[in-house]
């Protein structure tokens, strides 16, 4: 084996057993904090004992063997110095399983990271680590936060965890969709930071970020295959993924549906966002917001061309949409729909109405500048494009804003 | 595992009849199924004294260590597996007296 085989297989591993091992000393010590050093140290030593040994016949073994090692060492430690330490270890001893349930450790530790005793960020930057296996620092530069802090804000977190005994466990059946949402909530939270990176010197769009988000939201579908919303975000995300390169251009410019080149769009991506959406109209059930968010971008993402678009089927869409998500920005994103269906007028009388909700929003004076622009009120629009490049903190977005701007008569 | 679980207001004293109903109902849920351990209403902060015999001589201080507009104004103690546990109890707490509440944790 060369040494770049070494190290795709570690990170193969890393990839695929992680969560494994973290969830599986969770349950066996039941202290987070415990399991993250051990996953870690047990990764630690494949990255010096592989090149050197080889790489052991089954990767995920060997880990979960070594991790445990450690983190008995650990704990033996420790109970020489406080006795009291061993409550620590019987502390989590197991509650009787509801029944039917579904059942997989990573899946224990997604809603113990996601739980909604912790805050946003705290759900996220938990996430990240205990799940994705990003180190502290990783996550910390993914949003712009001091390393310190977000370590600190991970250690609080694992205390509280602790302390106030958040269970490391399935919520029960009755509880499971708004806890399954919660979990949904922080990975598109990650994607969305991805795919619309915000800051000044961020790159407009983050891979790394919306490859994490993928990644996980695809390890949730195979926990939880017959989840409808599940299968939604992941088709929504990936029919989104999919016109990434698409989305901004060479000079870092980002690129309106209508310019897109489709053919830079990626077809695998689309076909299994595609595939996903089917199977969620063929399970006949009423669909939640990803999917009806999914089904648009599916309605997208079938048409050749920005004038083949089926709007009639998209402003649909957001009609049941904005039946179970009142909020004003499904409001305007259907009204940026009917522009392309009833002309800009009958859009322009919907938008002003948002005003009072969305006026701090940047994507709202954007599309009223656009609006705006296309029936001719080239003064109002470029007022409107003002405060859309005053708000927006995507540099891509900035750029293109300021471009329709300056191109106003 | 026990928690406490204050109710957070800017007056004591104040249920209505409607909620006492509640809370008494409540209550009486969490001695039927266990988790009941104590509860107890406050006296506004006004009638608070701060001790501070840390130098062995007692030094008094009239009202409440820390001055804010909502404070304690009464709690529970119960009893619960765990946090989500917990957190369903307060939040059935919250309902019947009609206050916001917070949940922390014994150690």
């Amino acid at each position: 084996m060369s040494d770049s085989d070494i190290r795709d297989a570690i990170t193969t591993a890393h990839h695929e057993e992680w969560a494994r091992v973290v969830a599986s000393l969770t349950r066996r010590f039941g202290d987070l904090d415990i399991a993250e050093e051990a996953a870690a140290e047990a990764f630690a030593i494949a990255v010096a004992r592989w090149p050197i040994d080889g790489v052991p016949p089954n990767p995920g073994a060997w880990l979960t063997t070594t991790a445990n090692r450690k983190a008995i060492d650990r704990i033996r430690r420790e109970n020489k110095r406080d006795d009291k330490h061993k409550e620590a270890q019987i502390l989590y001893d197991d509650p009787p399983e509801p029944l039917g349930a579904i059942d997989d450790e990573r899946l224990r530790l997604i809603f113990t990271c996601c739980h909604p005793a912790l805050a946003m960020e705290t759900r996220v930057a938990l996430t990240l680590r205990m799940i994705g296996g990003l180190t502290v620092s990783e996550i910390a530069r993914a949003f712009f936060v001091q390393e310190t802090a977000m370590g600190q804000r991970i250690t609080r977190a694992k205390a509280k965890i602790k302390a106030a005994r958040i269970p490391y466990r399935v919520p029960s059946a009755d509880d499971l969709p708004g806890r399954v949402s919660g979990v949904l909530a922080v990975l598109f939270l990650v994607f969305n930071e991805g795919y619309l990176a915000t800051g000044p010197d961020s790159d407009p769009v983050r891979h790394d970020l919306t490859a994490e988000a993928i990644r996980l939201t695809r390890l949730i579908r195979a926990l939880m295959p017959e989840d409808g919303e599940v299968a939604g975000l992941l088709a929504l995300m990936l029919l989104t993924e999919a016109r990434r390169t698409a989305r901004v251009s060479s000079t870092g410019e980002l690129v309106a549906l209508d310019e897109q080149d489709r053919g830079a769009w990626d077809a695998a991506l689309i076909a299994e966002g595609h595939q996903l959406v089917r199977e969620r109209l063929a399970a006949g059930v009423a669909p939640g917001r990803y999917q009806l968010l999914a089904a648009i971008n599916a309605v997208h993402t079938s048409a050749r061309d920005f004038r083949d678009t089926d709007w009639s089927q998209i402003v649909a869409l957001y009609d049941q949409l904005a039946r179970i998500d009142a909020s004003p920005i499904v409001a305007l994103n259907r009204a940026i729909a009917v522009a392309e269906l009833d002309g800009p007028e009958v859009a322009l009388a919907t938008i002003d109405r948002l005003d009072d909700k969305l006026a701090g929003y940047h994507a709202y004076h954007a599309a009223r500048a656009d609006l705006l622009r296309r029936v001719g009120r080239s003064r109002q629009s470029r007022a409107a494009y003002d405060q859309a490049i005053a708000l927006a903190g995507n540099t891509a977005e900035t750029a293109y804003l300021t471009r329709r701007r300056n191109q106003l008569g | 595992m026990q928690y406490l679980v204050s109710v957070i207001d800017d007056q004591t004293n104040s249920a209505t009849p409607d909620e006492m109903t509640d809370i008494d109902a409540y209550n009486e849920r969490l001695r039927a199924d266990g988790n009941w351990v104590f509860a107890g209403g406050l006296s506004s902060p006004s009638t608070a004294t701060v001790i501070d015999n840390r130098r062995g001589e007692a030094l008094f201080t009239d009202g409440p260590f820390l001055e804010s507009k909502e404070y304690v104004a009464g709690f529970w103690i119960i009893e619960a597996s765990d946090l989500d546990v917990a957190l369903k109890l307060a939040a059935e707490g919250s309902k019947a007296c009609n206050r916001k509440v917070e949940v922390r944790p014994f150690l």
